[in-house]
């Protein structure tokens, strides 16, 4: 089977978010960059799928040149080949699943199951893939926390709560995964040097016109001042669960 | 008028939907309209006119007995034709959100997801959360109706001082097989057991400083103890100690209990993401400069192992 997997590089913010001057753009200079989890565990699934029954993965992102380094990590634990869809700026969600399903168009291969994460680390729109789906006329699960693929179809659980429901859905499906699916595998050193020699290809796609049209970032005020230190080490016991009473949460 | 999607589960309204209709009450337009999809969706009836709801629009369809995605957003377009809202609303929930996000991708409109605040004007203005909400985006809507999910736990359910008429339209949603595809097929109960992080009192929550699946121990026996859960970070889930289910964070869960306890837990943005809105979060941590104290309202310096053992043998006395 052939399977696509859609990630997106971002910025690994830490404790605090510093903006650029204009407030548009997170000041990333002194950042790393990587994926959210559940994509991390989108490409480990589309690895593991080819495992069990052969054929191929691609991993595609719309981004800036820079997300190369993100192509070639994923290509790093096992797909075969990346394409990147070059942008010089963030689009929006309608923009990213427009610019996604018109670079599958033109690849041109048949991807009987899309992966994606159930929603993008920093943006957190939780629509491209219900969007690409549509697009290509497939049906989607989202929220996927197992997937077992048998005879043509597929079976995806989902988490609510603590139980599960059940979908399964006939392939060609689009699927949106959450972190915990899998764990995800670190590359291998052989496996980084194999990616190295993999295929990215570039694609410049057609550019939108912002419907969710960002104008600015602001960094929310922390909620305290900070936290009132009960006591150091076990006799401190006694504070919390003075505490604890005072709140009702204890008897 | 603005249109809220409720999701609920055989008549049992969703606490995130409640939570969605009482924001959209705060939005200055005086008429609400709610739509409800599926078995049971009748008896949803008196607590949305309990929250304030001008006219509820109940829709069924014989082949509709559980969720369904796709169905659900194909009834939200059908009450969308009735009444004509400037706003579509949904709660920022794994269900709101995607059912939104069809109603989006069929009508071809953009949609804001886990959004703080909207303005209905000429474009409508709204702020939402980017990276869990530890940053704000403030973007404008361009669009035919404006669609939108509210982030969760920024507002508590309340019902509306005025009730609303309530008048009620029913409607069988037209369906075809396709939009029938995507829909649950099966439950299997209790896979994490019992009470789930989302709907806990009380999470003990332990990170990397925990140090082991063992280590877990006597975290387990002070969430019995209060009537709680344990809950966990992403270091502890990718290590394999605990399942993903109790992962609370921007990728696991995002919780609201009334008591935090973080064990050993550094409190990154992404985990503080999901645990911001407890009423009261304590940390134990051998560190007194980690950011978690920022966040914590409370917090004991010092060693969890010796710190959690105490605390359960406290609360026996
Ligand atoms: C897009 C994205 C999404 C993410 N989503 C999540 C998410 O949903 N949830 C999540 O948790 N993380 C998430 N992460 C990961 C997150 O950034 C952190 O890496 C993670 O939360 C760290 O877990 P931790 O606090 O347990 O471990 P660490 O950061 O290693 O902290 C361990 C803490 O334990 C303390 N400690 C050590 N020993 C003891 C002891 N004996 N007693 C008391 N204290 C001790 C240390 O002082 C330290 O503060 C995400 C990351 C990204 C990039
Ligand atoms: N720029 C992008 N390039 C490739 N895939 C993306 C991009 N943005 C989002 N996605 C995919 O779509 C998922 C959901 O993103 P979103 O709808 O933005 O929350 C992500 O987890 C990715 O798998």
């Amino acid at each position: 089977m052939d399977v696509l997997v859609c990630i997106k590089r971002v910025p690994l913010v830490g404790g605090e978010i510093l903006l650029t001057e204009d407030k548009m753009e997170i000041d990333d200079r002194r950042l790393g960059f990587g994926l959210s989890p559940h994509e991390e565990c989108a490409v480990e699934a589309g690895v593991r799928l080819i495992e069990e029954f052969g054929g191929t993965v691609t991993v595609m992102t719309v981004g800036k040149a820079a997300a190369e380094e993100q192509l070639r990590d994923q290509l790093a634990i096992g797909p075969d080949r990346a394409i990147l869809v070059e942008t010089t700026s963030e689009f929006d969600p309608q923009g990213t699943a427009g610019a996604l399903v018109e670079a599958i168009r033109s690849d041109g291969t048949n991807f009987d199951l899309i992966i994606l994460g159930a929603e993008s680390a920093d943006t957190a729109g939780y629509q491209t893939g219900i969007r690409i789906a549509h697009a290509l006329g497939r049906p989607v699960i989202t929220n996927v926390k197992g997937i077992k693929v048998e005879n043509g179809s597929i079976r995806c659980e989902r988490q609510v709560g603590s139980d599960r429901e059940v979908y399964e859905v006939p392939l060609p499906a689009v699927i949106t995964v959450k972190d915990g699916v899998n764990i995800p595998r670190y590359p291998s050193v052989p496996g980084r040097i194999k990616a190295r020699k993999k295929p990215v290809d570039k694609v410049i796609p057609t550019p939108p016109v912002a419907r969710l049209e960002k104008t600015g970032l602001s960094v929310p005020p922390t909620k305290s001042t900070g936290a009132k230190i009960l006591g150091h080490g076990p006799e401190a016991a006694i504070a919390l669960v003075a505490l604890l009473r005072e709140i009702g949460i204890a008897k | 008028m603005i249109l809220v999607y409720v999701d609920h589960e055989n008549g049992e309204i969703d606490p995130l939907s409640l939570q969605a209709i009482t924001f959209a009450r705060s939005l200055g337009d005086d008429r609400i309209e709610a739509i409800v999809v599926g078995t049971g969706a009748a008896n949803c009836v008196p607590t949305l006119t309990q929250y304030g709801a001008a006219q509820i629009h109940v829709a069924e369809h014989p082949r509709l007995t559980d969720y369904a995605p796709v169905a659900a957003a194909r009834a939200v377009i059908e009450a969308m034709a009735l009444n004509k809202p400037k706003l579509v609303l949904g709660a920022g929930s794994a269900r709101g959100n995607e059912v939104m996000a069809h109603v989006a991708a069929i009508t071809d409109q953009p949609l804001a997801t886990d959004c703080f605040t909207i303005a209905i004007g000429s474009p409508v203005q709204v702020t939402r959360a980017r990276w869990g909400g530890n940053l704000i985006e403030h973007a404008n809507l361009h669009a035919d109706v404006a669609l939108a999910t509210v982030m969760q736990h920024i507002v508590q359910p309340e019902p509306a001082s005025t009730p609303g008429p309530g008048s009620i339209t029913n409607f069988t949603i037209t369906l075809t097989d396709a939009d029938l595809l995507v829909r649950v097929i099966e439950r299997i109960g209790d896979v994490g057991g019992g009470t789930s992080i989302a709907d806990a009192k009380v999470i003990v929550s332990g990170g990397r400083g925990v140090g082991s699946a063992v280590g877990f121990a006597p975290l387990v026996e002070l969430a019995a103890q209060l009537g709680g859960v344990v809950g966990c970070s992403r270091a502890v889930t990718s290590e394999g100690w605990r399942p993903h289910d109790d992962q609370v964070g921007q990728t696991g869960t995002k919780v609201a209990p009334d008591l935090y306890l973080a064990c050993g837990i550094s409190g990154a943005t992404q985990h503080i993401a999901g645990c911001k809105n407890s009423k009261t979060i304590v940390a134990i941590n051998t560190d007194p400069e980690a950011p978690i104290m920022s966040h914590a309202d409370y917090a004991i310096i010092g060693d969890l192992h010796q710190v959690v053992p105490a605390i359960i043998a406290a609360l026996r006395s």
